[in-house]
């Protein structure tokens, strides 16, 4: 899974995104936390009650001197320990396609929080597509730059293909924004087509359809 | 030298002397709880008159939010950072707890007292039974980790502090710090458990029934009544601690500062003399251990470790110890301990878990050993750090 920030300081525009649908003084729980800026912005910006799972030592040690509660593990096998409706969100920036099993984590972000919020690099993005169409070989871009041999993104998807499995999971899209590669938000009067055309990264807010 | 049949001298003789002085008048402060307030024992005996030895750091603020707990491990004692009278040695974990320190002595109000059982002025089998004028030797009750916690409420009450700030140990303190937490967490703002385990393993109660046995196999123990003789089982307290000293070390560790080095010598003397500098070493923690330490406190204190297992208590499962806790739990284990291997706090943290408890859990890359919890490794003393700084705010505390 490949994190990155924009320069010390500079919340990602991901980020700020989340933090604009985090109710103030929730319970948050950040799977796949990396160092914890995400953490670190909710906590400063909406005093949520935050918690987060990394898969990195040194990234875990580094959010807990900084303060932050954050436990080193898996989100393809730590979630399942969590009781159900824990967290009022429960949040995967950017980590779902190097999961092994994105739709058990998906369902168990469902069951965990009353909202689950996941951000992912969009694969239908037109300079991807065309990159795969001219060179033949697999895409590597500013979010994905590692060669396939290596990357431990296993399982990309498009803006489609996410909503497909929103779907199947039985869960209810409340927002789905999408991001140009300048960070700008498209219009939402784009449709699911051209957003995934011409977005380089996703964030959906979503909620288990008969849940509560 | 430890494993050779050896006779007391004068000076082992004046050791002795200062433990026993020690064991019933400690240097440290420590309270007494008169026999009409006496502890009900996890064997449902009582126990007093009971004292309890502690020493204490930096001062308790006006609203006595800003306490923190130290536990032990099984040797260790009260002099958390400050000299122990025995030995001289500085305090145990003086490079964490101090002025300026992690755990900083110029915000926190530091408590360190001698757990039940121990030999360093907590009532203990060294301790004088006034029912009889002697030790208790082995009259003392077997007493669990759930008793040294309550001792231990009681010298809290005595301060009048309703909530600790945080408890932190490591070893068998982490099995104190989980315990208070399981049993007495709304006096718990914070809790660090260090290298240790919410049960004790099967492999970790068969090396204490060998450390155990030795003593036991010395006839210098005199049946644990050695005491009355003015005899020590120094043979068998030292191999007991000799075997107990490897499992703290790492293979990696030994190899590197011993590997088959031979010590003050140039070849092997086809002999039982310590060749090597690693049985060397060995002979030298063994006795010196002795000079320090209680043979019959050792028995006692790892029986009480062997009985530890905080999810039998609780229906077998292990987060039901933490239901509804709001401590905020910093877990902490190091990757070549295999003593209280990793796997072992991530049972705990899995179980904090399915509480939705407020935990940070980190496992620090060290070839140390379990022994790395009190040396200085500089990740696990900035975790520390910033755990605590950071459960301050929430606790209100003054920067």
């Amino acid at each position: 899974m490949q994190k990155y920030t924009q320069g010390a300081g500079i919340p990602r525009v991901d980020h700020l995104l989340i933090a604009e649908m985090v109710e103030p003084g929730s319970r948050v729980l950040d799977v796949g936390c990396g160092d914890g800026a995400l953490l670190q912005l909710l906590a400063e910006t909406k005093n949520t009650d935050g918690r987060g799972v990394e898969l990195s030592r040194e990234r875990v040690n580094a959010c807990v001197m900084r303060g932050l509660s954050v436990i080193q593990g898996d989100a393809d096998r730590d979630l399942a320990d969590y009781p159900d409706q824990a967290f009022d969100y429960a949040i995967l920036s950017l980590t779902i396609q190097a999961t092994r099993q994105p739709k058990t984590v998906l369902e168990n972000l469902l069951r965990i929080g009353r909202r689950a919020i996941v951000s992912f690099p969009n694969f239908g993005h037109w300079r991807i597509r065309t990159e795969l169409l001219f060179t033949g070989r697999m895409p590597r871009t500013r979010n994905l730059p590692e060669p396939w041999y290596t990357t431990a993104d296993a399982h990309l998807c498009t803006i489609k293909d996410f909503a497909d499995l929103a779907e199947l999971v039985d869960a209810e899209v409340e927002e789905a924004v999408a991001f140009n590669t300048s960070g700008q938000r498209l219009p939402i009067r784009h449709s699911i087509a051209l957003q995934n055309l011409l977005g380089e990264k996703a964030v959906f807010l979503l909620r288990k359809r008969h849940g509560e | 030298m430890a494993v050779h049949p050896t006779f007391e001298d004068a000076e082992a003789k004046g050791e002795r002397n200062l433990r026993l002085a020690e064991a019933n008048a400690p240097s440290s402060k420590v309270l007494r709880l008169p026999a009409d307030e006496p502890l009900k024992l996890a064997c449902d005996q009582l126990l007093g008159p009971i004292s309890i030895a502690y020493e204490t750091y930096g001062e308790l603020n006006a609203e006595k939010s800003n306490a923190i707990l130290v536990c032990h491990a099984l040797t260790g004692d009260q002099y958390v950072a400050s000299a122990h009278p025995v030995t001289n040695k500085p305090g145990w974990w003086s490079t964490l707890v101090g002025p300026g320190k992690p755990v900083d002595t110029n915000r926190f109000f530091v408590i360190c007292p001698n757990i039940l059982g121990g030999c360093m002025g907590s009532t203990g089998p060294a301790s004088i039974d006034q029912k009889t004028g002697k030790p208790y030797g082995l009259n003392f009750p077997v007493i669990t980790i759930g008793d040294m916690v309550n001792a231990q409420v009681r010298l809290i009450d005595h301060f009048g502090i309703d909530q600790l700030f945080c408890v932190i140990g490591g070893s068998m303190g982490g099995m104190q710090v989980l315990e208070w937490a399981a049993s007495h967490s709304e006096r718990v703002f914070s809790a660090v458990p260090i290298a240790t385990a919410a049960w004790h393993s099967s492999q970790n109660i068969a090396f204490h029934e060998v450390g155990r046995q030795a003593v036991m196999a010395d006839p210098d123990w005199c049946g644990g009544d050695y005491h009355s003789f003015g005899k020590v089982p120094r043979n068998g307290l030292a191999v007991a601690r000799m075997a107990a000293h490897i499992t703290y070390l790492s293979e990696d560790a030994l190899h590197r500062k011993f590997g088959r080095n031979l010590q003050d010598r140039s070849k092997l003397t086809f002999s039982f003399n310590a060749d090597f500098q690693v049985e060397s070493y060995l002979r030298h923690q063994g006795s010196t251990f002795v000079d320090r330490f209680d043979a019959n406190s050792y028995l006692y204190i790892t029986r009480a470790m062997d009985y530890f297992d905080l999810a039998a208590e609780r229906g077998d499962v292990l987060a039901n110890a933490f239901r509804g806790t709001k401590t905020r739990f910093c877990i902490v284990s190091f990757t070549s301990d295999w003593l209280y291997p990793t796997r072992e706090s991530r049972e705990v943290v899995h179980a904090l878990n399915a509480v939705a408890a407020n935990v940070s859990f980190v496992e620090i890359d060290s070839d140390k050993g379990h022994d790395a919890f009190l040396l200085e490794e500089p990740e696990f003393f900035a975790t520390v750090r910033g755990f605590l700084s950071a459960a301050g705010v929430r606790r209100g505390l003054k920067v």
